[in-house]
C-alpha cells in the first residue's frame, strides 16, 4: 500500500490485485443473497444459509483438499469417485455388521492411501497429474459397481444419530454435526496453508516449481502431500456424504470433481497454481449453493440451469484472472 | 543372429506394434473365453458378429478421438466432446421430433445440418477461449462441458426425446456393403483427417505448433488459427459421434448421451502413441486404442460384468499405458536391466491385465 501512494496519488484506492477474485466473488455472492431476499421474503431467514452449507458441507470439505492440489498448479479429477467410494465401502462394511469407528478407520484410510499412490507416480514418473487422476477415477468409480451394482441403505445407529443431531440456537435455527466437521476442516487447511511449512512450500511450488527446487524446498514431498490430503479430504466428504444422504450409492457424486474445481476457481484461486485462499473456496462452495438455493426458490426454472450458470460464472472468473494476469504481466 | 535380433527390434520399436499386440491379445484371450467370438455369419445379406458389433459401437469413439487426437497434438485437450456429442443429438432429434414426417431425407439433412452447425460454432467458442484469451484448454473446455450438459438438456426440456425416423437411424444401425454405415463414417472421416494432415503440411504445422505455439508463431506459422481450428474440427467430429449415439437408440438423452466419452477419447489417444505433452499424433494409434478400448468394453460386457466395473479395467490400462511412455519409468528400467529393451519389459502389465 505504502509503495501505491508514493508512485502515484491517482492508485490509491487500488484494491490489492492478488485479493481482486476474492473481493471478487464475495460482491457476487452479497448481491445473488440480496437478489433472493428482494425476490422472496423466506430467503432472509437464517436456515436458508445454515441449509447451503448442510446441503454443501461434503462439498466444501472436498474443495479445501481440491484447493491444496490446484495450489501446486496440480489437478485431481478423482474426487467425485473417491466421495462415491469412501460412502460405497462405509455402507458395505457397515451392512456387514462391522463397528462403526472400525469402519470409520477404514474408509478414512483408503483415499489418502489412493491419493498418496497418485502423487508418486505423478512425481517419480512424471506423469501429468491430469491422467494419472483419470485413472484413479475411473478405478474408484469401478470399485464402486465392484462393490454393489445397488445402492445400499445405511441403518447404522452412529451413523443415523450424525445424520440427525441438530445443533441450534434458540431462535430454532440449526446445523448438522456435518457442517462442524466441515468448520473444523476448513479451519485447520486454512491454518496449514498460511502458517506452516507446508503452506508455505506449496504456494512456492505452484508459483514456480524450478525455483522451488533450486531452493530446496521438498518440490517431491509436498507435491505427493497435496494429492494425499485431496485423498484424505475426499474421504471426509466421503463420510459426510454417506451421513447426508444414509446410504452408499455406485453412481453418487458423478462429476462432482467438476463442481469441485469450479468452486475453487470461482473462489479465486488461480489454476496455474500459486494464488489464492481457502476463504476463497469457502465463497465459491457458497456461491455455488446459492445459486441452487435460488433455482430452488424461484421453482420455475429447471435443475440444469445450474449446470448453465455455474458454466457462466466460471467463465466470467477465468476470464477474470487472466485479464489480471495479463495487466500485471 | 545380429539381423534377426536388429529386425525383432524394429518390429518391437515400431509405434503400433504395442497397441496391436494389445489388441491382438486382447481377442486371443476372447476367443479363448468365448469360441465363439470371432465368427461373423450372414444375416438378411449383412454381416453379422462380435467383430463386426465391435466395429459398429467404436465408431463414434473412433470420431471423437480423430478430433481430440489434433486437439492433443497441439498440446490441448478437449473435455467437452461429450456435452457435445449430447447437444448435436439433442438438437436433430428435437428438430426431427417436431416435424411432421420424420422419415423425410430433406428433414433429417436439415436436422443434421442444424446440430452440426451449432457444434461448430460451440468448437469456435472452445477455440476462441483457447487461441485468442490464452486460457488453458482443460479449464477452456470444462466451462462448456459443465454448461453443455445443461444446454443439452434445456434442448430437450429435461425429457428423452424419442423419434421414429428412418433416414436417422441409419446413421447408427444402417448397412452398407452389407457392413454397418457407421464404419464407413468413421472410416471416411479417418481418411478425410489423414489425407488433410498428412497429404499437406498441416499435420506438420500442427505438430510444431504442440512442439512449441512460439517457435512456431515466430516461424510464421499462425499457431492462434491452427489451434483454432482443431477444437472446431474436435466439435465437428464429436456432434457426428452424436449422432450415431443417438441414432443407435433413436432417442436422444441430455443426460446419458456421451456421458464419459472425453474420457475413452482421450485414453484412446493416449493408448495409441500420441504424447498428451503435444508435438507429434498417430491417427492409425488412435484408431487401434478406439478399438482397444470397445474391444475392452464388449469383453467385460461378455463376461457379465457391470458396465461400470470396465472402468476398473480402464483405469488399470491407462497407468500401464502411461507408465510406459513416460520417460521417467523407462529410465528407471532401463538403468536396472541395461540388456533388456525398455518398452519390452514393462509392456506386459497391459497383457496380464486385459484376460482378468
Amino acid at each position: 500500500m505504502t509503495t501505491g501512494s508514493l508512485t502515484a496519488g491517482r492508485t490509491r484506492f487500488r484494491l490489492p490485485r492478488k485479493q481482486i477474485p476474492v473481493l471478487a466473488t464475495l460482491a457476487l455472492l452479497l448481491v445473488m443473497y440480496g437478489i433472493g431476499v428482494s425476490q422472496y421474503t423466506a430467503f432472509s431467514n437464517v436456515q436458508v444459509i445454515f441449509n447451503v452449507f448442510i446441503d454443501n458441507g461434503f462439498l466444501l470439505v472436498v474443495a479445501v483438499g481440491m484447493t491444496f492440489v490446484i495450489l501446486t498448479g496440480g489437478i485431481d479429477l478423482s474426487v467425485g469417485s473417491v466421495v462415491a467410494m469412501t460412502a460405497m465401502v462405509s455402507a458395505a462394511l457397515l451392512r456387514d455388521g462391522m463397528p462403526p469407528a472400525l469402519v470409520l478407520v477404514i474408509a478414512l484410510l483408503i483415499g489418502p492411501t489412493l491419493g498418496l499412490l497418485m502423487g508418486c507416480v505423478i512425481h517419480f514418473f512424471e506423469i501429468q497429474p491430469f491422467i494419472v487422476t483419470l485413472a484413479g477415477m475411473f478405478f474408484a468409480r469401478g470399485m464402486c459397481t465392484f462393490i454393489s451394482g445397488a445402492s445400499i441403505p445405511i441403518t447404522d445407529g452412529f451413523w443415523t444419530r450424525m445424520s440427525q443431531e441438530r445443533i441450534g440456537d434458540p431462535q430454532g435455527n440449526f446445523v448438522s454435526i456435518s457442517v462442524l466437521i466441515a468448520f473444523v476442516v476448513v479451519a485447520i487447511a486454512a491454518y496449514a496453508l498460511a502458517y506452516t511449512r507446508l503452506g508455505r512450500n506449496v504456494y512456492a511450488i505452484g508459483g514456480n516449481p524450478q525455483s522451488a527446487l533450486l531452493m530446496g524446498l521438498p518440490v517431491g514431498r509436498t507435491r505427493i502431500a497435496v494429492y494425499t490430503i485431496s485423498g484424505l479430504c475426499s474421504a471426509i466428504g466421503g463420510i459426510l456424504l454417506s451421513f447426508y444422504t444414509l446410504s452408499g450409492a455406485p453412481l453418487i457424486a458423478v462429476g462432482m470433481e467438476l463442481d469441485v474445481i469450479a468452486a475453487v476457481v470461482i473462489g479465486g484461486t488461480v489454476l496455474t497454481g500459486g494464488a489464492g485462499y481457502i476463504f476463497g473456496t469457502v465463497l465459491g462452495v457458497l456461491v455455488l449453493g446459492v445459486i441452487q438455493t435460488l433455482i430452488t426458490f424461484d421453482g420455475s426454472l429447471n435443475s440444469w440451469w445450474t449446470k448453465i450458470v455455474i458454466g457462466s460464472l466460471l467463465f466470467a472468473f477465468i476470464l477474470l484472472q487472466r485479464l489480471i494476469g495479463i495487466r500485471y504481466k | 543372429m545380429n539381423d534377426t535380433m536388429g529386425r525383432y527390434r524394429t518390429v518391437i520399436g515400431h509405434r503400433l506394434f504395442w497397441p496391436a499386440a494389445v489388441l491382438i491379445v486382447m481377442l486371443a484371450a476372447n476367443t479363448i473365453y468365448r469360441p465363439g467370438f470371432l465368427s461373423i455369419e450372414v444375416k438378411d445379406g449383412h454381416l453379422y458378429g462380435t467383430p463386426i458389433d465391435i466395429l459398429r459401437l467404436s465408431a463414434p469413439l473412433i470420431l471423437v478421438a480423430l478430433g481430440m487426437t489434433l486437439v492433443i497434438s497441439t498440446g490441448g485437450i478437449d473435455l467437452s466432446v461429450g456435452s457435445l456429442c449430447a447437444i448435436s443429438g439433442a438438437i436433430a432429434c428435437m428438430y426431427i421430433s417436431k416435424q411432421p414426417d420424420q422419415n423425410s431425407l430433406g428433414v433429417v439433412l436439415t436436422a443434421l445440418a442444424m446440430a452440426l452447425g451449432v457444434s461448430l460454432v460451440l468448437g469456435a467458442w472452445n477455440g476462441v477461449l483457447v487461441a485468442v484469451i490464452g486460457i488453458q484448454p482443460i479449464i477452456a473446455t470444462l466451462i462448456l462441458m459443465v454448461a453443455g450438459r445443461g444446454l443439452a438438456q434445456l434442448i430437450t426440456e429435461g425429457q428423452i426425446i424419442t423419434i421414429n425416423s428412418e433416414p436417422y437411424r441409419a446413421i447408427g444401425l444402417g448397412h452398407m456393403l452389407t457392413l454397418p454405415l457407421a464404419i464407413f463414417i468413421a472410416l471416411a472421416a479417418a481418411l478425410l483427417v489423414a489425407a488433410f494432415t498428412r497429404r499437406s503440411a498441416l499435420g506438420m504445422i500442427i505438430e510444431s505448433v504442440g512442439g512449441n505455439a512460439e517457435a512456431s508463431r515466430l516461424a510464421g506459422i499462425r499457431s492462434g488459427r491452427i489451434v483454432f481450428l482443431v477444437y472446431v474440427l474436435s466439435a465437428g467430429c464429436a456432434a457426428i459421434a452424436g449422432f450415431m449415439m443417438t441414432a443407435n437408440v433413436s432417442s436422444a438423452d441430455g443426460n446419458a448421451a456421451g456421458l464419459w466419452v472425453e474420457l475413452d477419447a482421450i485414453l484412446a489417444v493416449v493408448i495409441g502413441g500420441t504424447s498428451l505433452a503435444g508435438g507429434r499424433f498417430f491417427l492409425s494409434g488412435t484408431i487401434i486404442g478406439a478399438l482397444i478400448i470397445q474391444t475392452l468394453t464388449t469383453s467385460v460386457y461378455a463376461m457379465d460384468i457391470s458396465p461400470q466395473t470396465s472402468l476398473l479395467f480402464k483405469a488399470v490400462v491407462v497407468i500401464a499405458v502411461c507408465l510406459i511412455q513416460a520417460p521417467a519409468f523407462r529410465a528407471r528400467f532401463s538403468r536396472r536391466r541395461r540388456n533388456v529393451p525398455p518398452p519390452a519389459t514393462t509392456a506386459d502389465k497391459p497383457k496380464e491385465q486385459v484376460p482378468a
